[in-house]
């Protein structure tokens, strides 16, 4: 029993930042139907700008309470990271508008990499220690264990999350980014400007992959330039799982996968004969995307949109 | 191009002088190249396969339209086919499962006999070719298959999927029972043994073999192999092209519900298109693996598949002369600015800002995205044959979606 | 070979909360321009796509020519015999005119990867085959000159001939189209019912969707009508025009 409830935490850890991510890619499809493949490296420009912010706030004021100092390097890693966004979608993706779909995708693809490329420059290959800055001793809850950098994260995943709801339920630029995403045509008749529902929804798609980015380094101890393909990819799938387009979903998608990843990696050296350990952990993802795809398309909070040839 | 051009349908006469015409350089290329050691050679060795894998992607991305991420998978399976069927691994497979699974351990002790078990499988290139050919095309089509309802973008997430898959399976496959030999790879692959002649030259003898009593260096030797197996596959790749299955994979690609409609069996054809694709794939990775003598999972990354693309699009995506520019650029480009660019920058900056892996994957990045901005159908498109000038008619009437 | 070619029975289709179909039946004979006709909506394209496979229907049977046909996947029902074109013509726009009705020869032949590489006799004969069968059909929708033009770059018009000639090129015992007429001036339209009219001369059979009632009446041989699904009329183009239920759902009630 013990090892499950430390799954179903591991599970929730991973899955609010898979959330978060998830988040950004959803929004983004939902407006341009389009898949940001260079969203996981907004991630990967988070948890560096982070670090480095944080190595700065270490040097000039050690003795600042550590949660003061990972806010300090989340806030200064947002702007970076929606400047990088929106400079991506200005560049690579808004010419492309109208062009056939695969276009903006191998146009992402080379942005993810130039991405990778310019971190690798500037911050080497290797990769880098994140400072233990939270208290280390980790908190018992029924027998697993949680550390406070963990805590901080569900915490601010999950106000992340109210935020994100207040603002496309509650504000008129929600309602603007809910009408584009439903019908851009009809919604730029009504007299919303669909660039600026596109920067908005690039823009706070960065930001939570900003808050993911530095957590999830906060939580792995270590930032590297490639780390945030395989988190994004991951991300994705989740957005697929919990209906792609449709913010709750991806929320959805995101907790679950995480879960599923947590306890798959914890069981499935048991259901497997020991043939299978927990280092095949990465394929879950893509394991529960295919299916997700060949079964129900639309994802579990998915609208079934009927086909009209 | 006025001087040199390939397009057959236009001017034969032309196109097959030039084709002489770049034959004749490639062979000469080697013997003018070894003046200046064997590193160019080498080079262009690798170049080769790399033609290889971007014509097979070339088949399901150009022909068919199907984005494949996970191409790198095939040339994954081709490598550890020679890995496992032509170097003593397979000796440390079944003793493997003999320790940990005996009952099939046993079995294939039986099966195998002493020689095997003691030494491993060595079979010889004409057996590896088409092993490896038939594995990579039937995983071809395993790993198509679910991706056959997909549209455009999540076909290319999912085949990204399945290309992680077989990468981490490959990794890992070293316990409980050791089969891919994990992360460390498997060695000691034999090197392409051709009517008898090692291509990896005589032992004691600095990689040279002796040919008509003439010294040939291996990397020339592989060249040659290479350049041969290349032209086979550019031949193969166009008579698909210019074909019934050719013709239906353009219109699949063009608007698969006409397509439909016209009674092509799309599943069947995409499949097909995945399986040829794979077969190039896997024909070029088991001589990878001969060629290098070791192979390990490290590469047959992402990475990878992401440059086999690169090469297709910025050749020109459906273009057999467009692909070979392509990858003939980007693996070997690289490759020479190395030899440029890293002593320039010692020269300037007494240090190397810029190093190889760095310009490889600038170089990668930029293409993919310039060149989709700029000259979305690459650097060199395929010819139009068009009688008169391009009016651009798609104003009116253009095949768009049917409405209800 | 039946006199009757196409007969349909009972054809049902409901999408979500919208019945789309009703107990839609049609019977064609041989050699016959049969009409379908109906305001906006009336579910004339979604019993097309549901007889040519593109959606399955709730309930229905089908049989062409004698035979049982299950419209399960639109390319068994091109084999079996029915072509078709589209209301907003789906071309392959890059290839050239004459590989359009290539494409369109593919399911009555056989070469595969074998032939495609070797190119032994039998290969290249049947190539030489589908490209002369191909010269030909353009030819006599009377585009043949196009024939190397790249498919997109045709006038509106030359592009729904091209369409048919690659219909025709399935060698189909049913040909049908789904309003071939849109979009064309009164010119045009009269080509086209030349070209009809050939068609049928050369023993095809023909479904026509269309919107051009004054086309439809001079064309027809027999014409059902739909509205809301359901068939309210069937006859000959005479009776047809003079019946009261047509005459109210095109017009509205009160005439």
């Amino acid at each position: 029993m013990d090892i499950f409830i430390q799954q179903i935490i591991n599970g929730l850890v991973l899955g609010s930042m898979y959330a978060l991510i998830a988040l950004g890619y959803t929004m983004v499809y939902g407006v341009l139907n389009l898949i940001n493949f260079a969203h996981g490296d907004i991630l990967m420009v988070g948890a560096m700008v982070g670090l480095s912010i944080l190595k700065l706030v270490q040097q000039v004021a050690p003795d600042l309470p550590g949660i003061v100092k990972l806010i300090i390097a989340i806030v200064g890693a947002i702007p970076v990271c929606v400047i990088v966004s929106l400079l991506i979608e200005r560049i690579a993706y808004r010419p492309l508008r109208n062009a056939p779909r695969l276009a903006p995708l191998i146009t992402a693809i080379g942005v993810s990499i130039l991405l990778q490329t310019f971190a690798m420059m500037i911050w080497g290959r290797s990769p880098l220690p994140f400072p233990q800055i939270m208290p280390s001793t980790p908190v018992n809850i029924a027998g697993a264990l949680i550390s406070p950098t963990q805590i901080m994260l569900l915490i601010l995943a999950l106000a992340a999350m109210i935020g994100l709801v207040l603002i496309v339920e509650k504000t008129k630029m929600g309602r603007a980014m809910r009408a584009t995403a439903e019908n851009p045509r009809i919604a730029g008749l009504m007299g919303v400007d669909a660039n600026r529902v596109i920067i908005v929804t690039f823009a706070i798609g960065a930001a939570l992959a900003a808050i993911a980015g530095v957590m999830w380094a906060a939580n792995y101890s270590t930032a590297q330039f490639a780390m945030g393909f395989v988190p994004g990819l991951k991300a994705f799938s989740a957005a697929v799982l919990g209906g792609i387009g449709n913010i709750y979903g991806a929320m959805l998608g995101g907790i679950l996968l995480g879960l599923i990843e947590s306890l798959g990696a914890g069981y499935i050296g048991d259901l497997t004969g020991n043939f299978l350990g927990s280092n095949y952990q990465d394929i879950f993802a893509f394991i529960v995307l295919i299916i997700v795809l060949t079964l129900r398309p639309s994802g579990i909070m998915g609208e079934r949109v009927a086909d009209r040839a | 191009m006025a001087l040199m051009t390939f397009d057959m349908k236009r001017n034969p006469q032309q196109a097959r002088f030039s084709l002489l015409a770049l034959l004749a350089l490639m062979i000469i290329f080697p013997m003018i190249a070894q003046h200046f050691g064997n590193s160019w050679v080498r080079i262009m060795d690798m170049a080769l396969l790399y033609i290889m894998l971007a014509l097979g992607l070339n088949v399901v991305v150009g022909f068919a339209g199907l984005l494949d991420l996970g191409y790198i998978a095939f040339y994954a399976i081709g490598a550890y086919t020679a890995g496992l069927l032509a170097s003593p691994q397979f000796a440390a497979v079944i003793e493997s499962f003999i320790n940990t699974y005996p009952a099939i351990g046993n079995f294939l002790v039986w099966l195998c006999g002493p020689q095997i078990v003691q030494n491993g499988i060595h079979l010889s290139l004409w057996l590896i070719v088409p092993i490896s050919g038939v594995l990579a095309a039937l995983f071809g089509a395993l790993l198509g298959a679910p991706t056959l309802k997909l549209r455009g973008d999540y076909l290319a997430i999912v085949t990204l999927g399945f290309g992680e898959i077989i990468r981490i399976f490959m990794n890992n496959l070293n316990a409980p029972v050791n089969i891919t030999n994990g992360p460390q790879g498997i060695n000691l692959i034999d090197p392409i043994r051709v009517f008898g002649v090692s291509l990896a030259g005589e032992p004691g003898s600095g990689s040279m073999l002796k040919v008509f009593g003439m010294n040939l260096p291996s990397v020339n030797a592989y060249y040659y192999l290479f350049l041969v197996l290349c032209i086979f596959v550019i031949f193969f790749s166009s008579r698909l092209q210019d074909s019934r299955l050719g013709r239906a994979w353009v219109a699949i690609r063009e608007d698969e519900i006409a397509a439909k409609a016209m009674g092509i069996n799309t599943r069947n054809v995409k499949l097909l298109a995945f399986a040829m694709g794979a077969s190039f794939g896997g024909v070029a990775g088991a001589m990878f693996g001969a060629f290098q003598g070791f192979v390990s999972p490290e590469s047959f990354s992402l990475t990878e598949s992401i440059a086999v693309l690169a090469m297709v699009v910025l050749g020109g995506i459906g273009h057999i002369p467009g692909v070979v520019l392509g990858g003939v650029i980007l693996a070997a480009l690289p490759e020479v600015l190395r030899h440029v660019v890293e002593p320039l920058q010692m020269a300037i900056f007494g240090k190397v800002w810029i190093d190889a892996e760095v310009l490889r994957q600038l170089l990668y990045g930029l293409a993919m995205v310039i060149i989709m901005l700029t000259r979305p159908a690459g650097l060199w498109p395929s010819p139009r044959h068009e009688d008169r000038p391009e009016v651009d008619h798609t104003k009116v009437g253009t095949t768009g979606e049917v409405k209800a | 070979m039946t006199q009757t070619l196409l007969k349909i029975r009972d054809v049902s289709k409901r999408f979500g909360g919208l019945q789309a179909l009703n107990g839609v039946g049609i019977t064609i004979e041989r050699g016959q321009i049969y009409g379908l006709i109906g305001p906006n909506g009336a579910g004339k394209t979604t019993f097309f796509n549901v007889i040519t496979g593109l959606y399955q229907p709730d309930t229905g049977s089908f049989e062409l020519d004698g035979k049982p046909y299950s419209p399960s996947a639109p390319h068994e029902v091109a084999k079996a015999g029915i072509a078709r074109t589209f209301q907003n013509i789906r071309l392959f726009g890059e290839m050239t005119v004459l590989e359009n009705v290539m494409v369109g020869c593919h399911v009555r032949t056989k070469q595969n990867v074998f032939g495609a590489v070797f190119r032994h006799k039998a290969a290249r004969d049947e190539e030489a085959a589908i490209r002369a069968k191909s010269q030909q059909l353009l030819d006599f929708v009377g585009i043949g000159q196009f024939a190397k033009r790249t498919a997109r770059h045709l006038s509106y018009g030359d592009q729904r001939r091209l369409e048919i000639a690659r219909a025709l090129a399935t060698d189909p015992q049913l040909l049908a189209l789904d309003e071939p007429a849109a979009g064309m001036n009164a010119t045009e339209k009269l080509a086209l019912r030349e070209l009809l009219v050939k068609i049928q001369a050369e023993g095809k059979t023909i479904l026509l969707i269309e919107h051009d009632v004054k086309l439809m009446m001079g064309l027809c041989n027999r014409i059902t009508v739909l509205d809301y699904g359901k068939p309210i009329a069937e006859g000959v183009p005479a009776d047809v025009q003079k019946n009261p239920a047509v005459i109210e759902a095109y017009l509205g009630a009160g005439h």
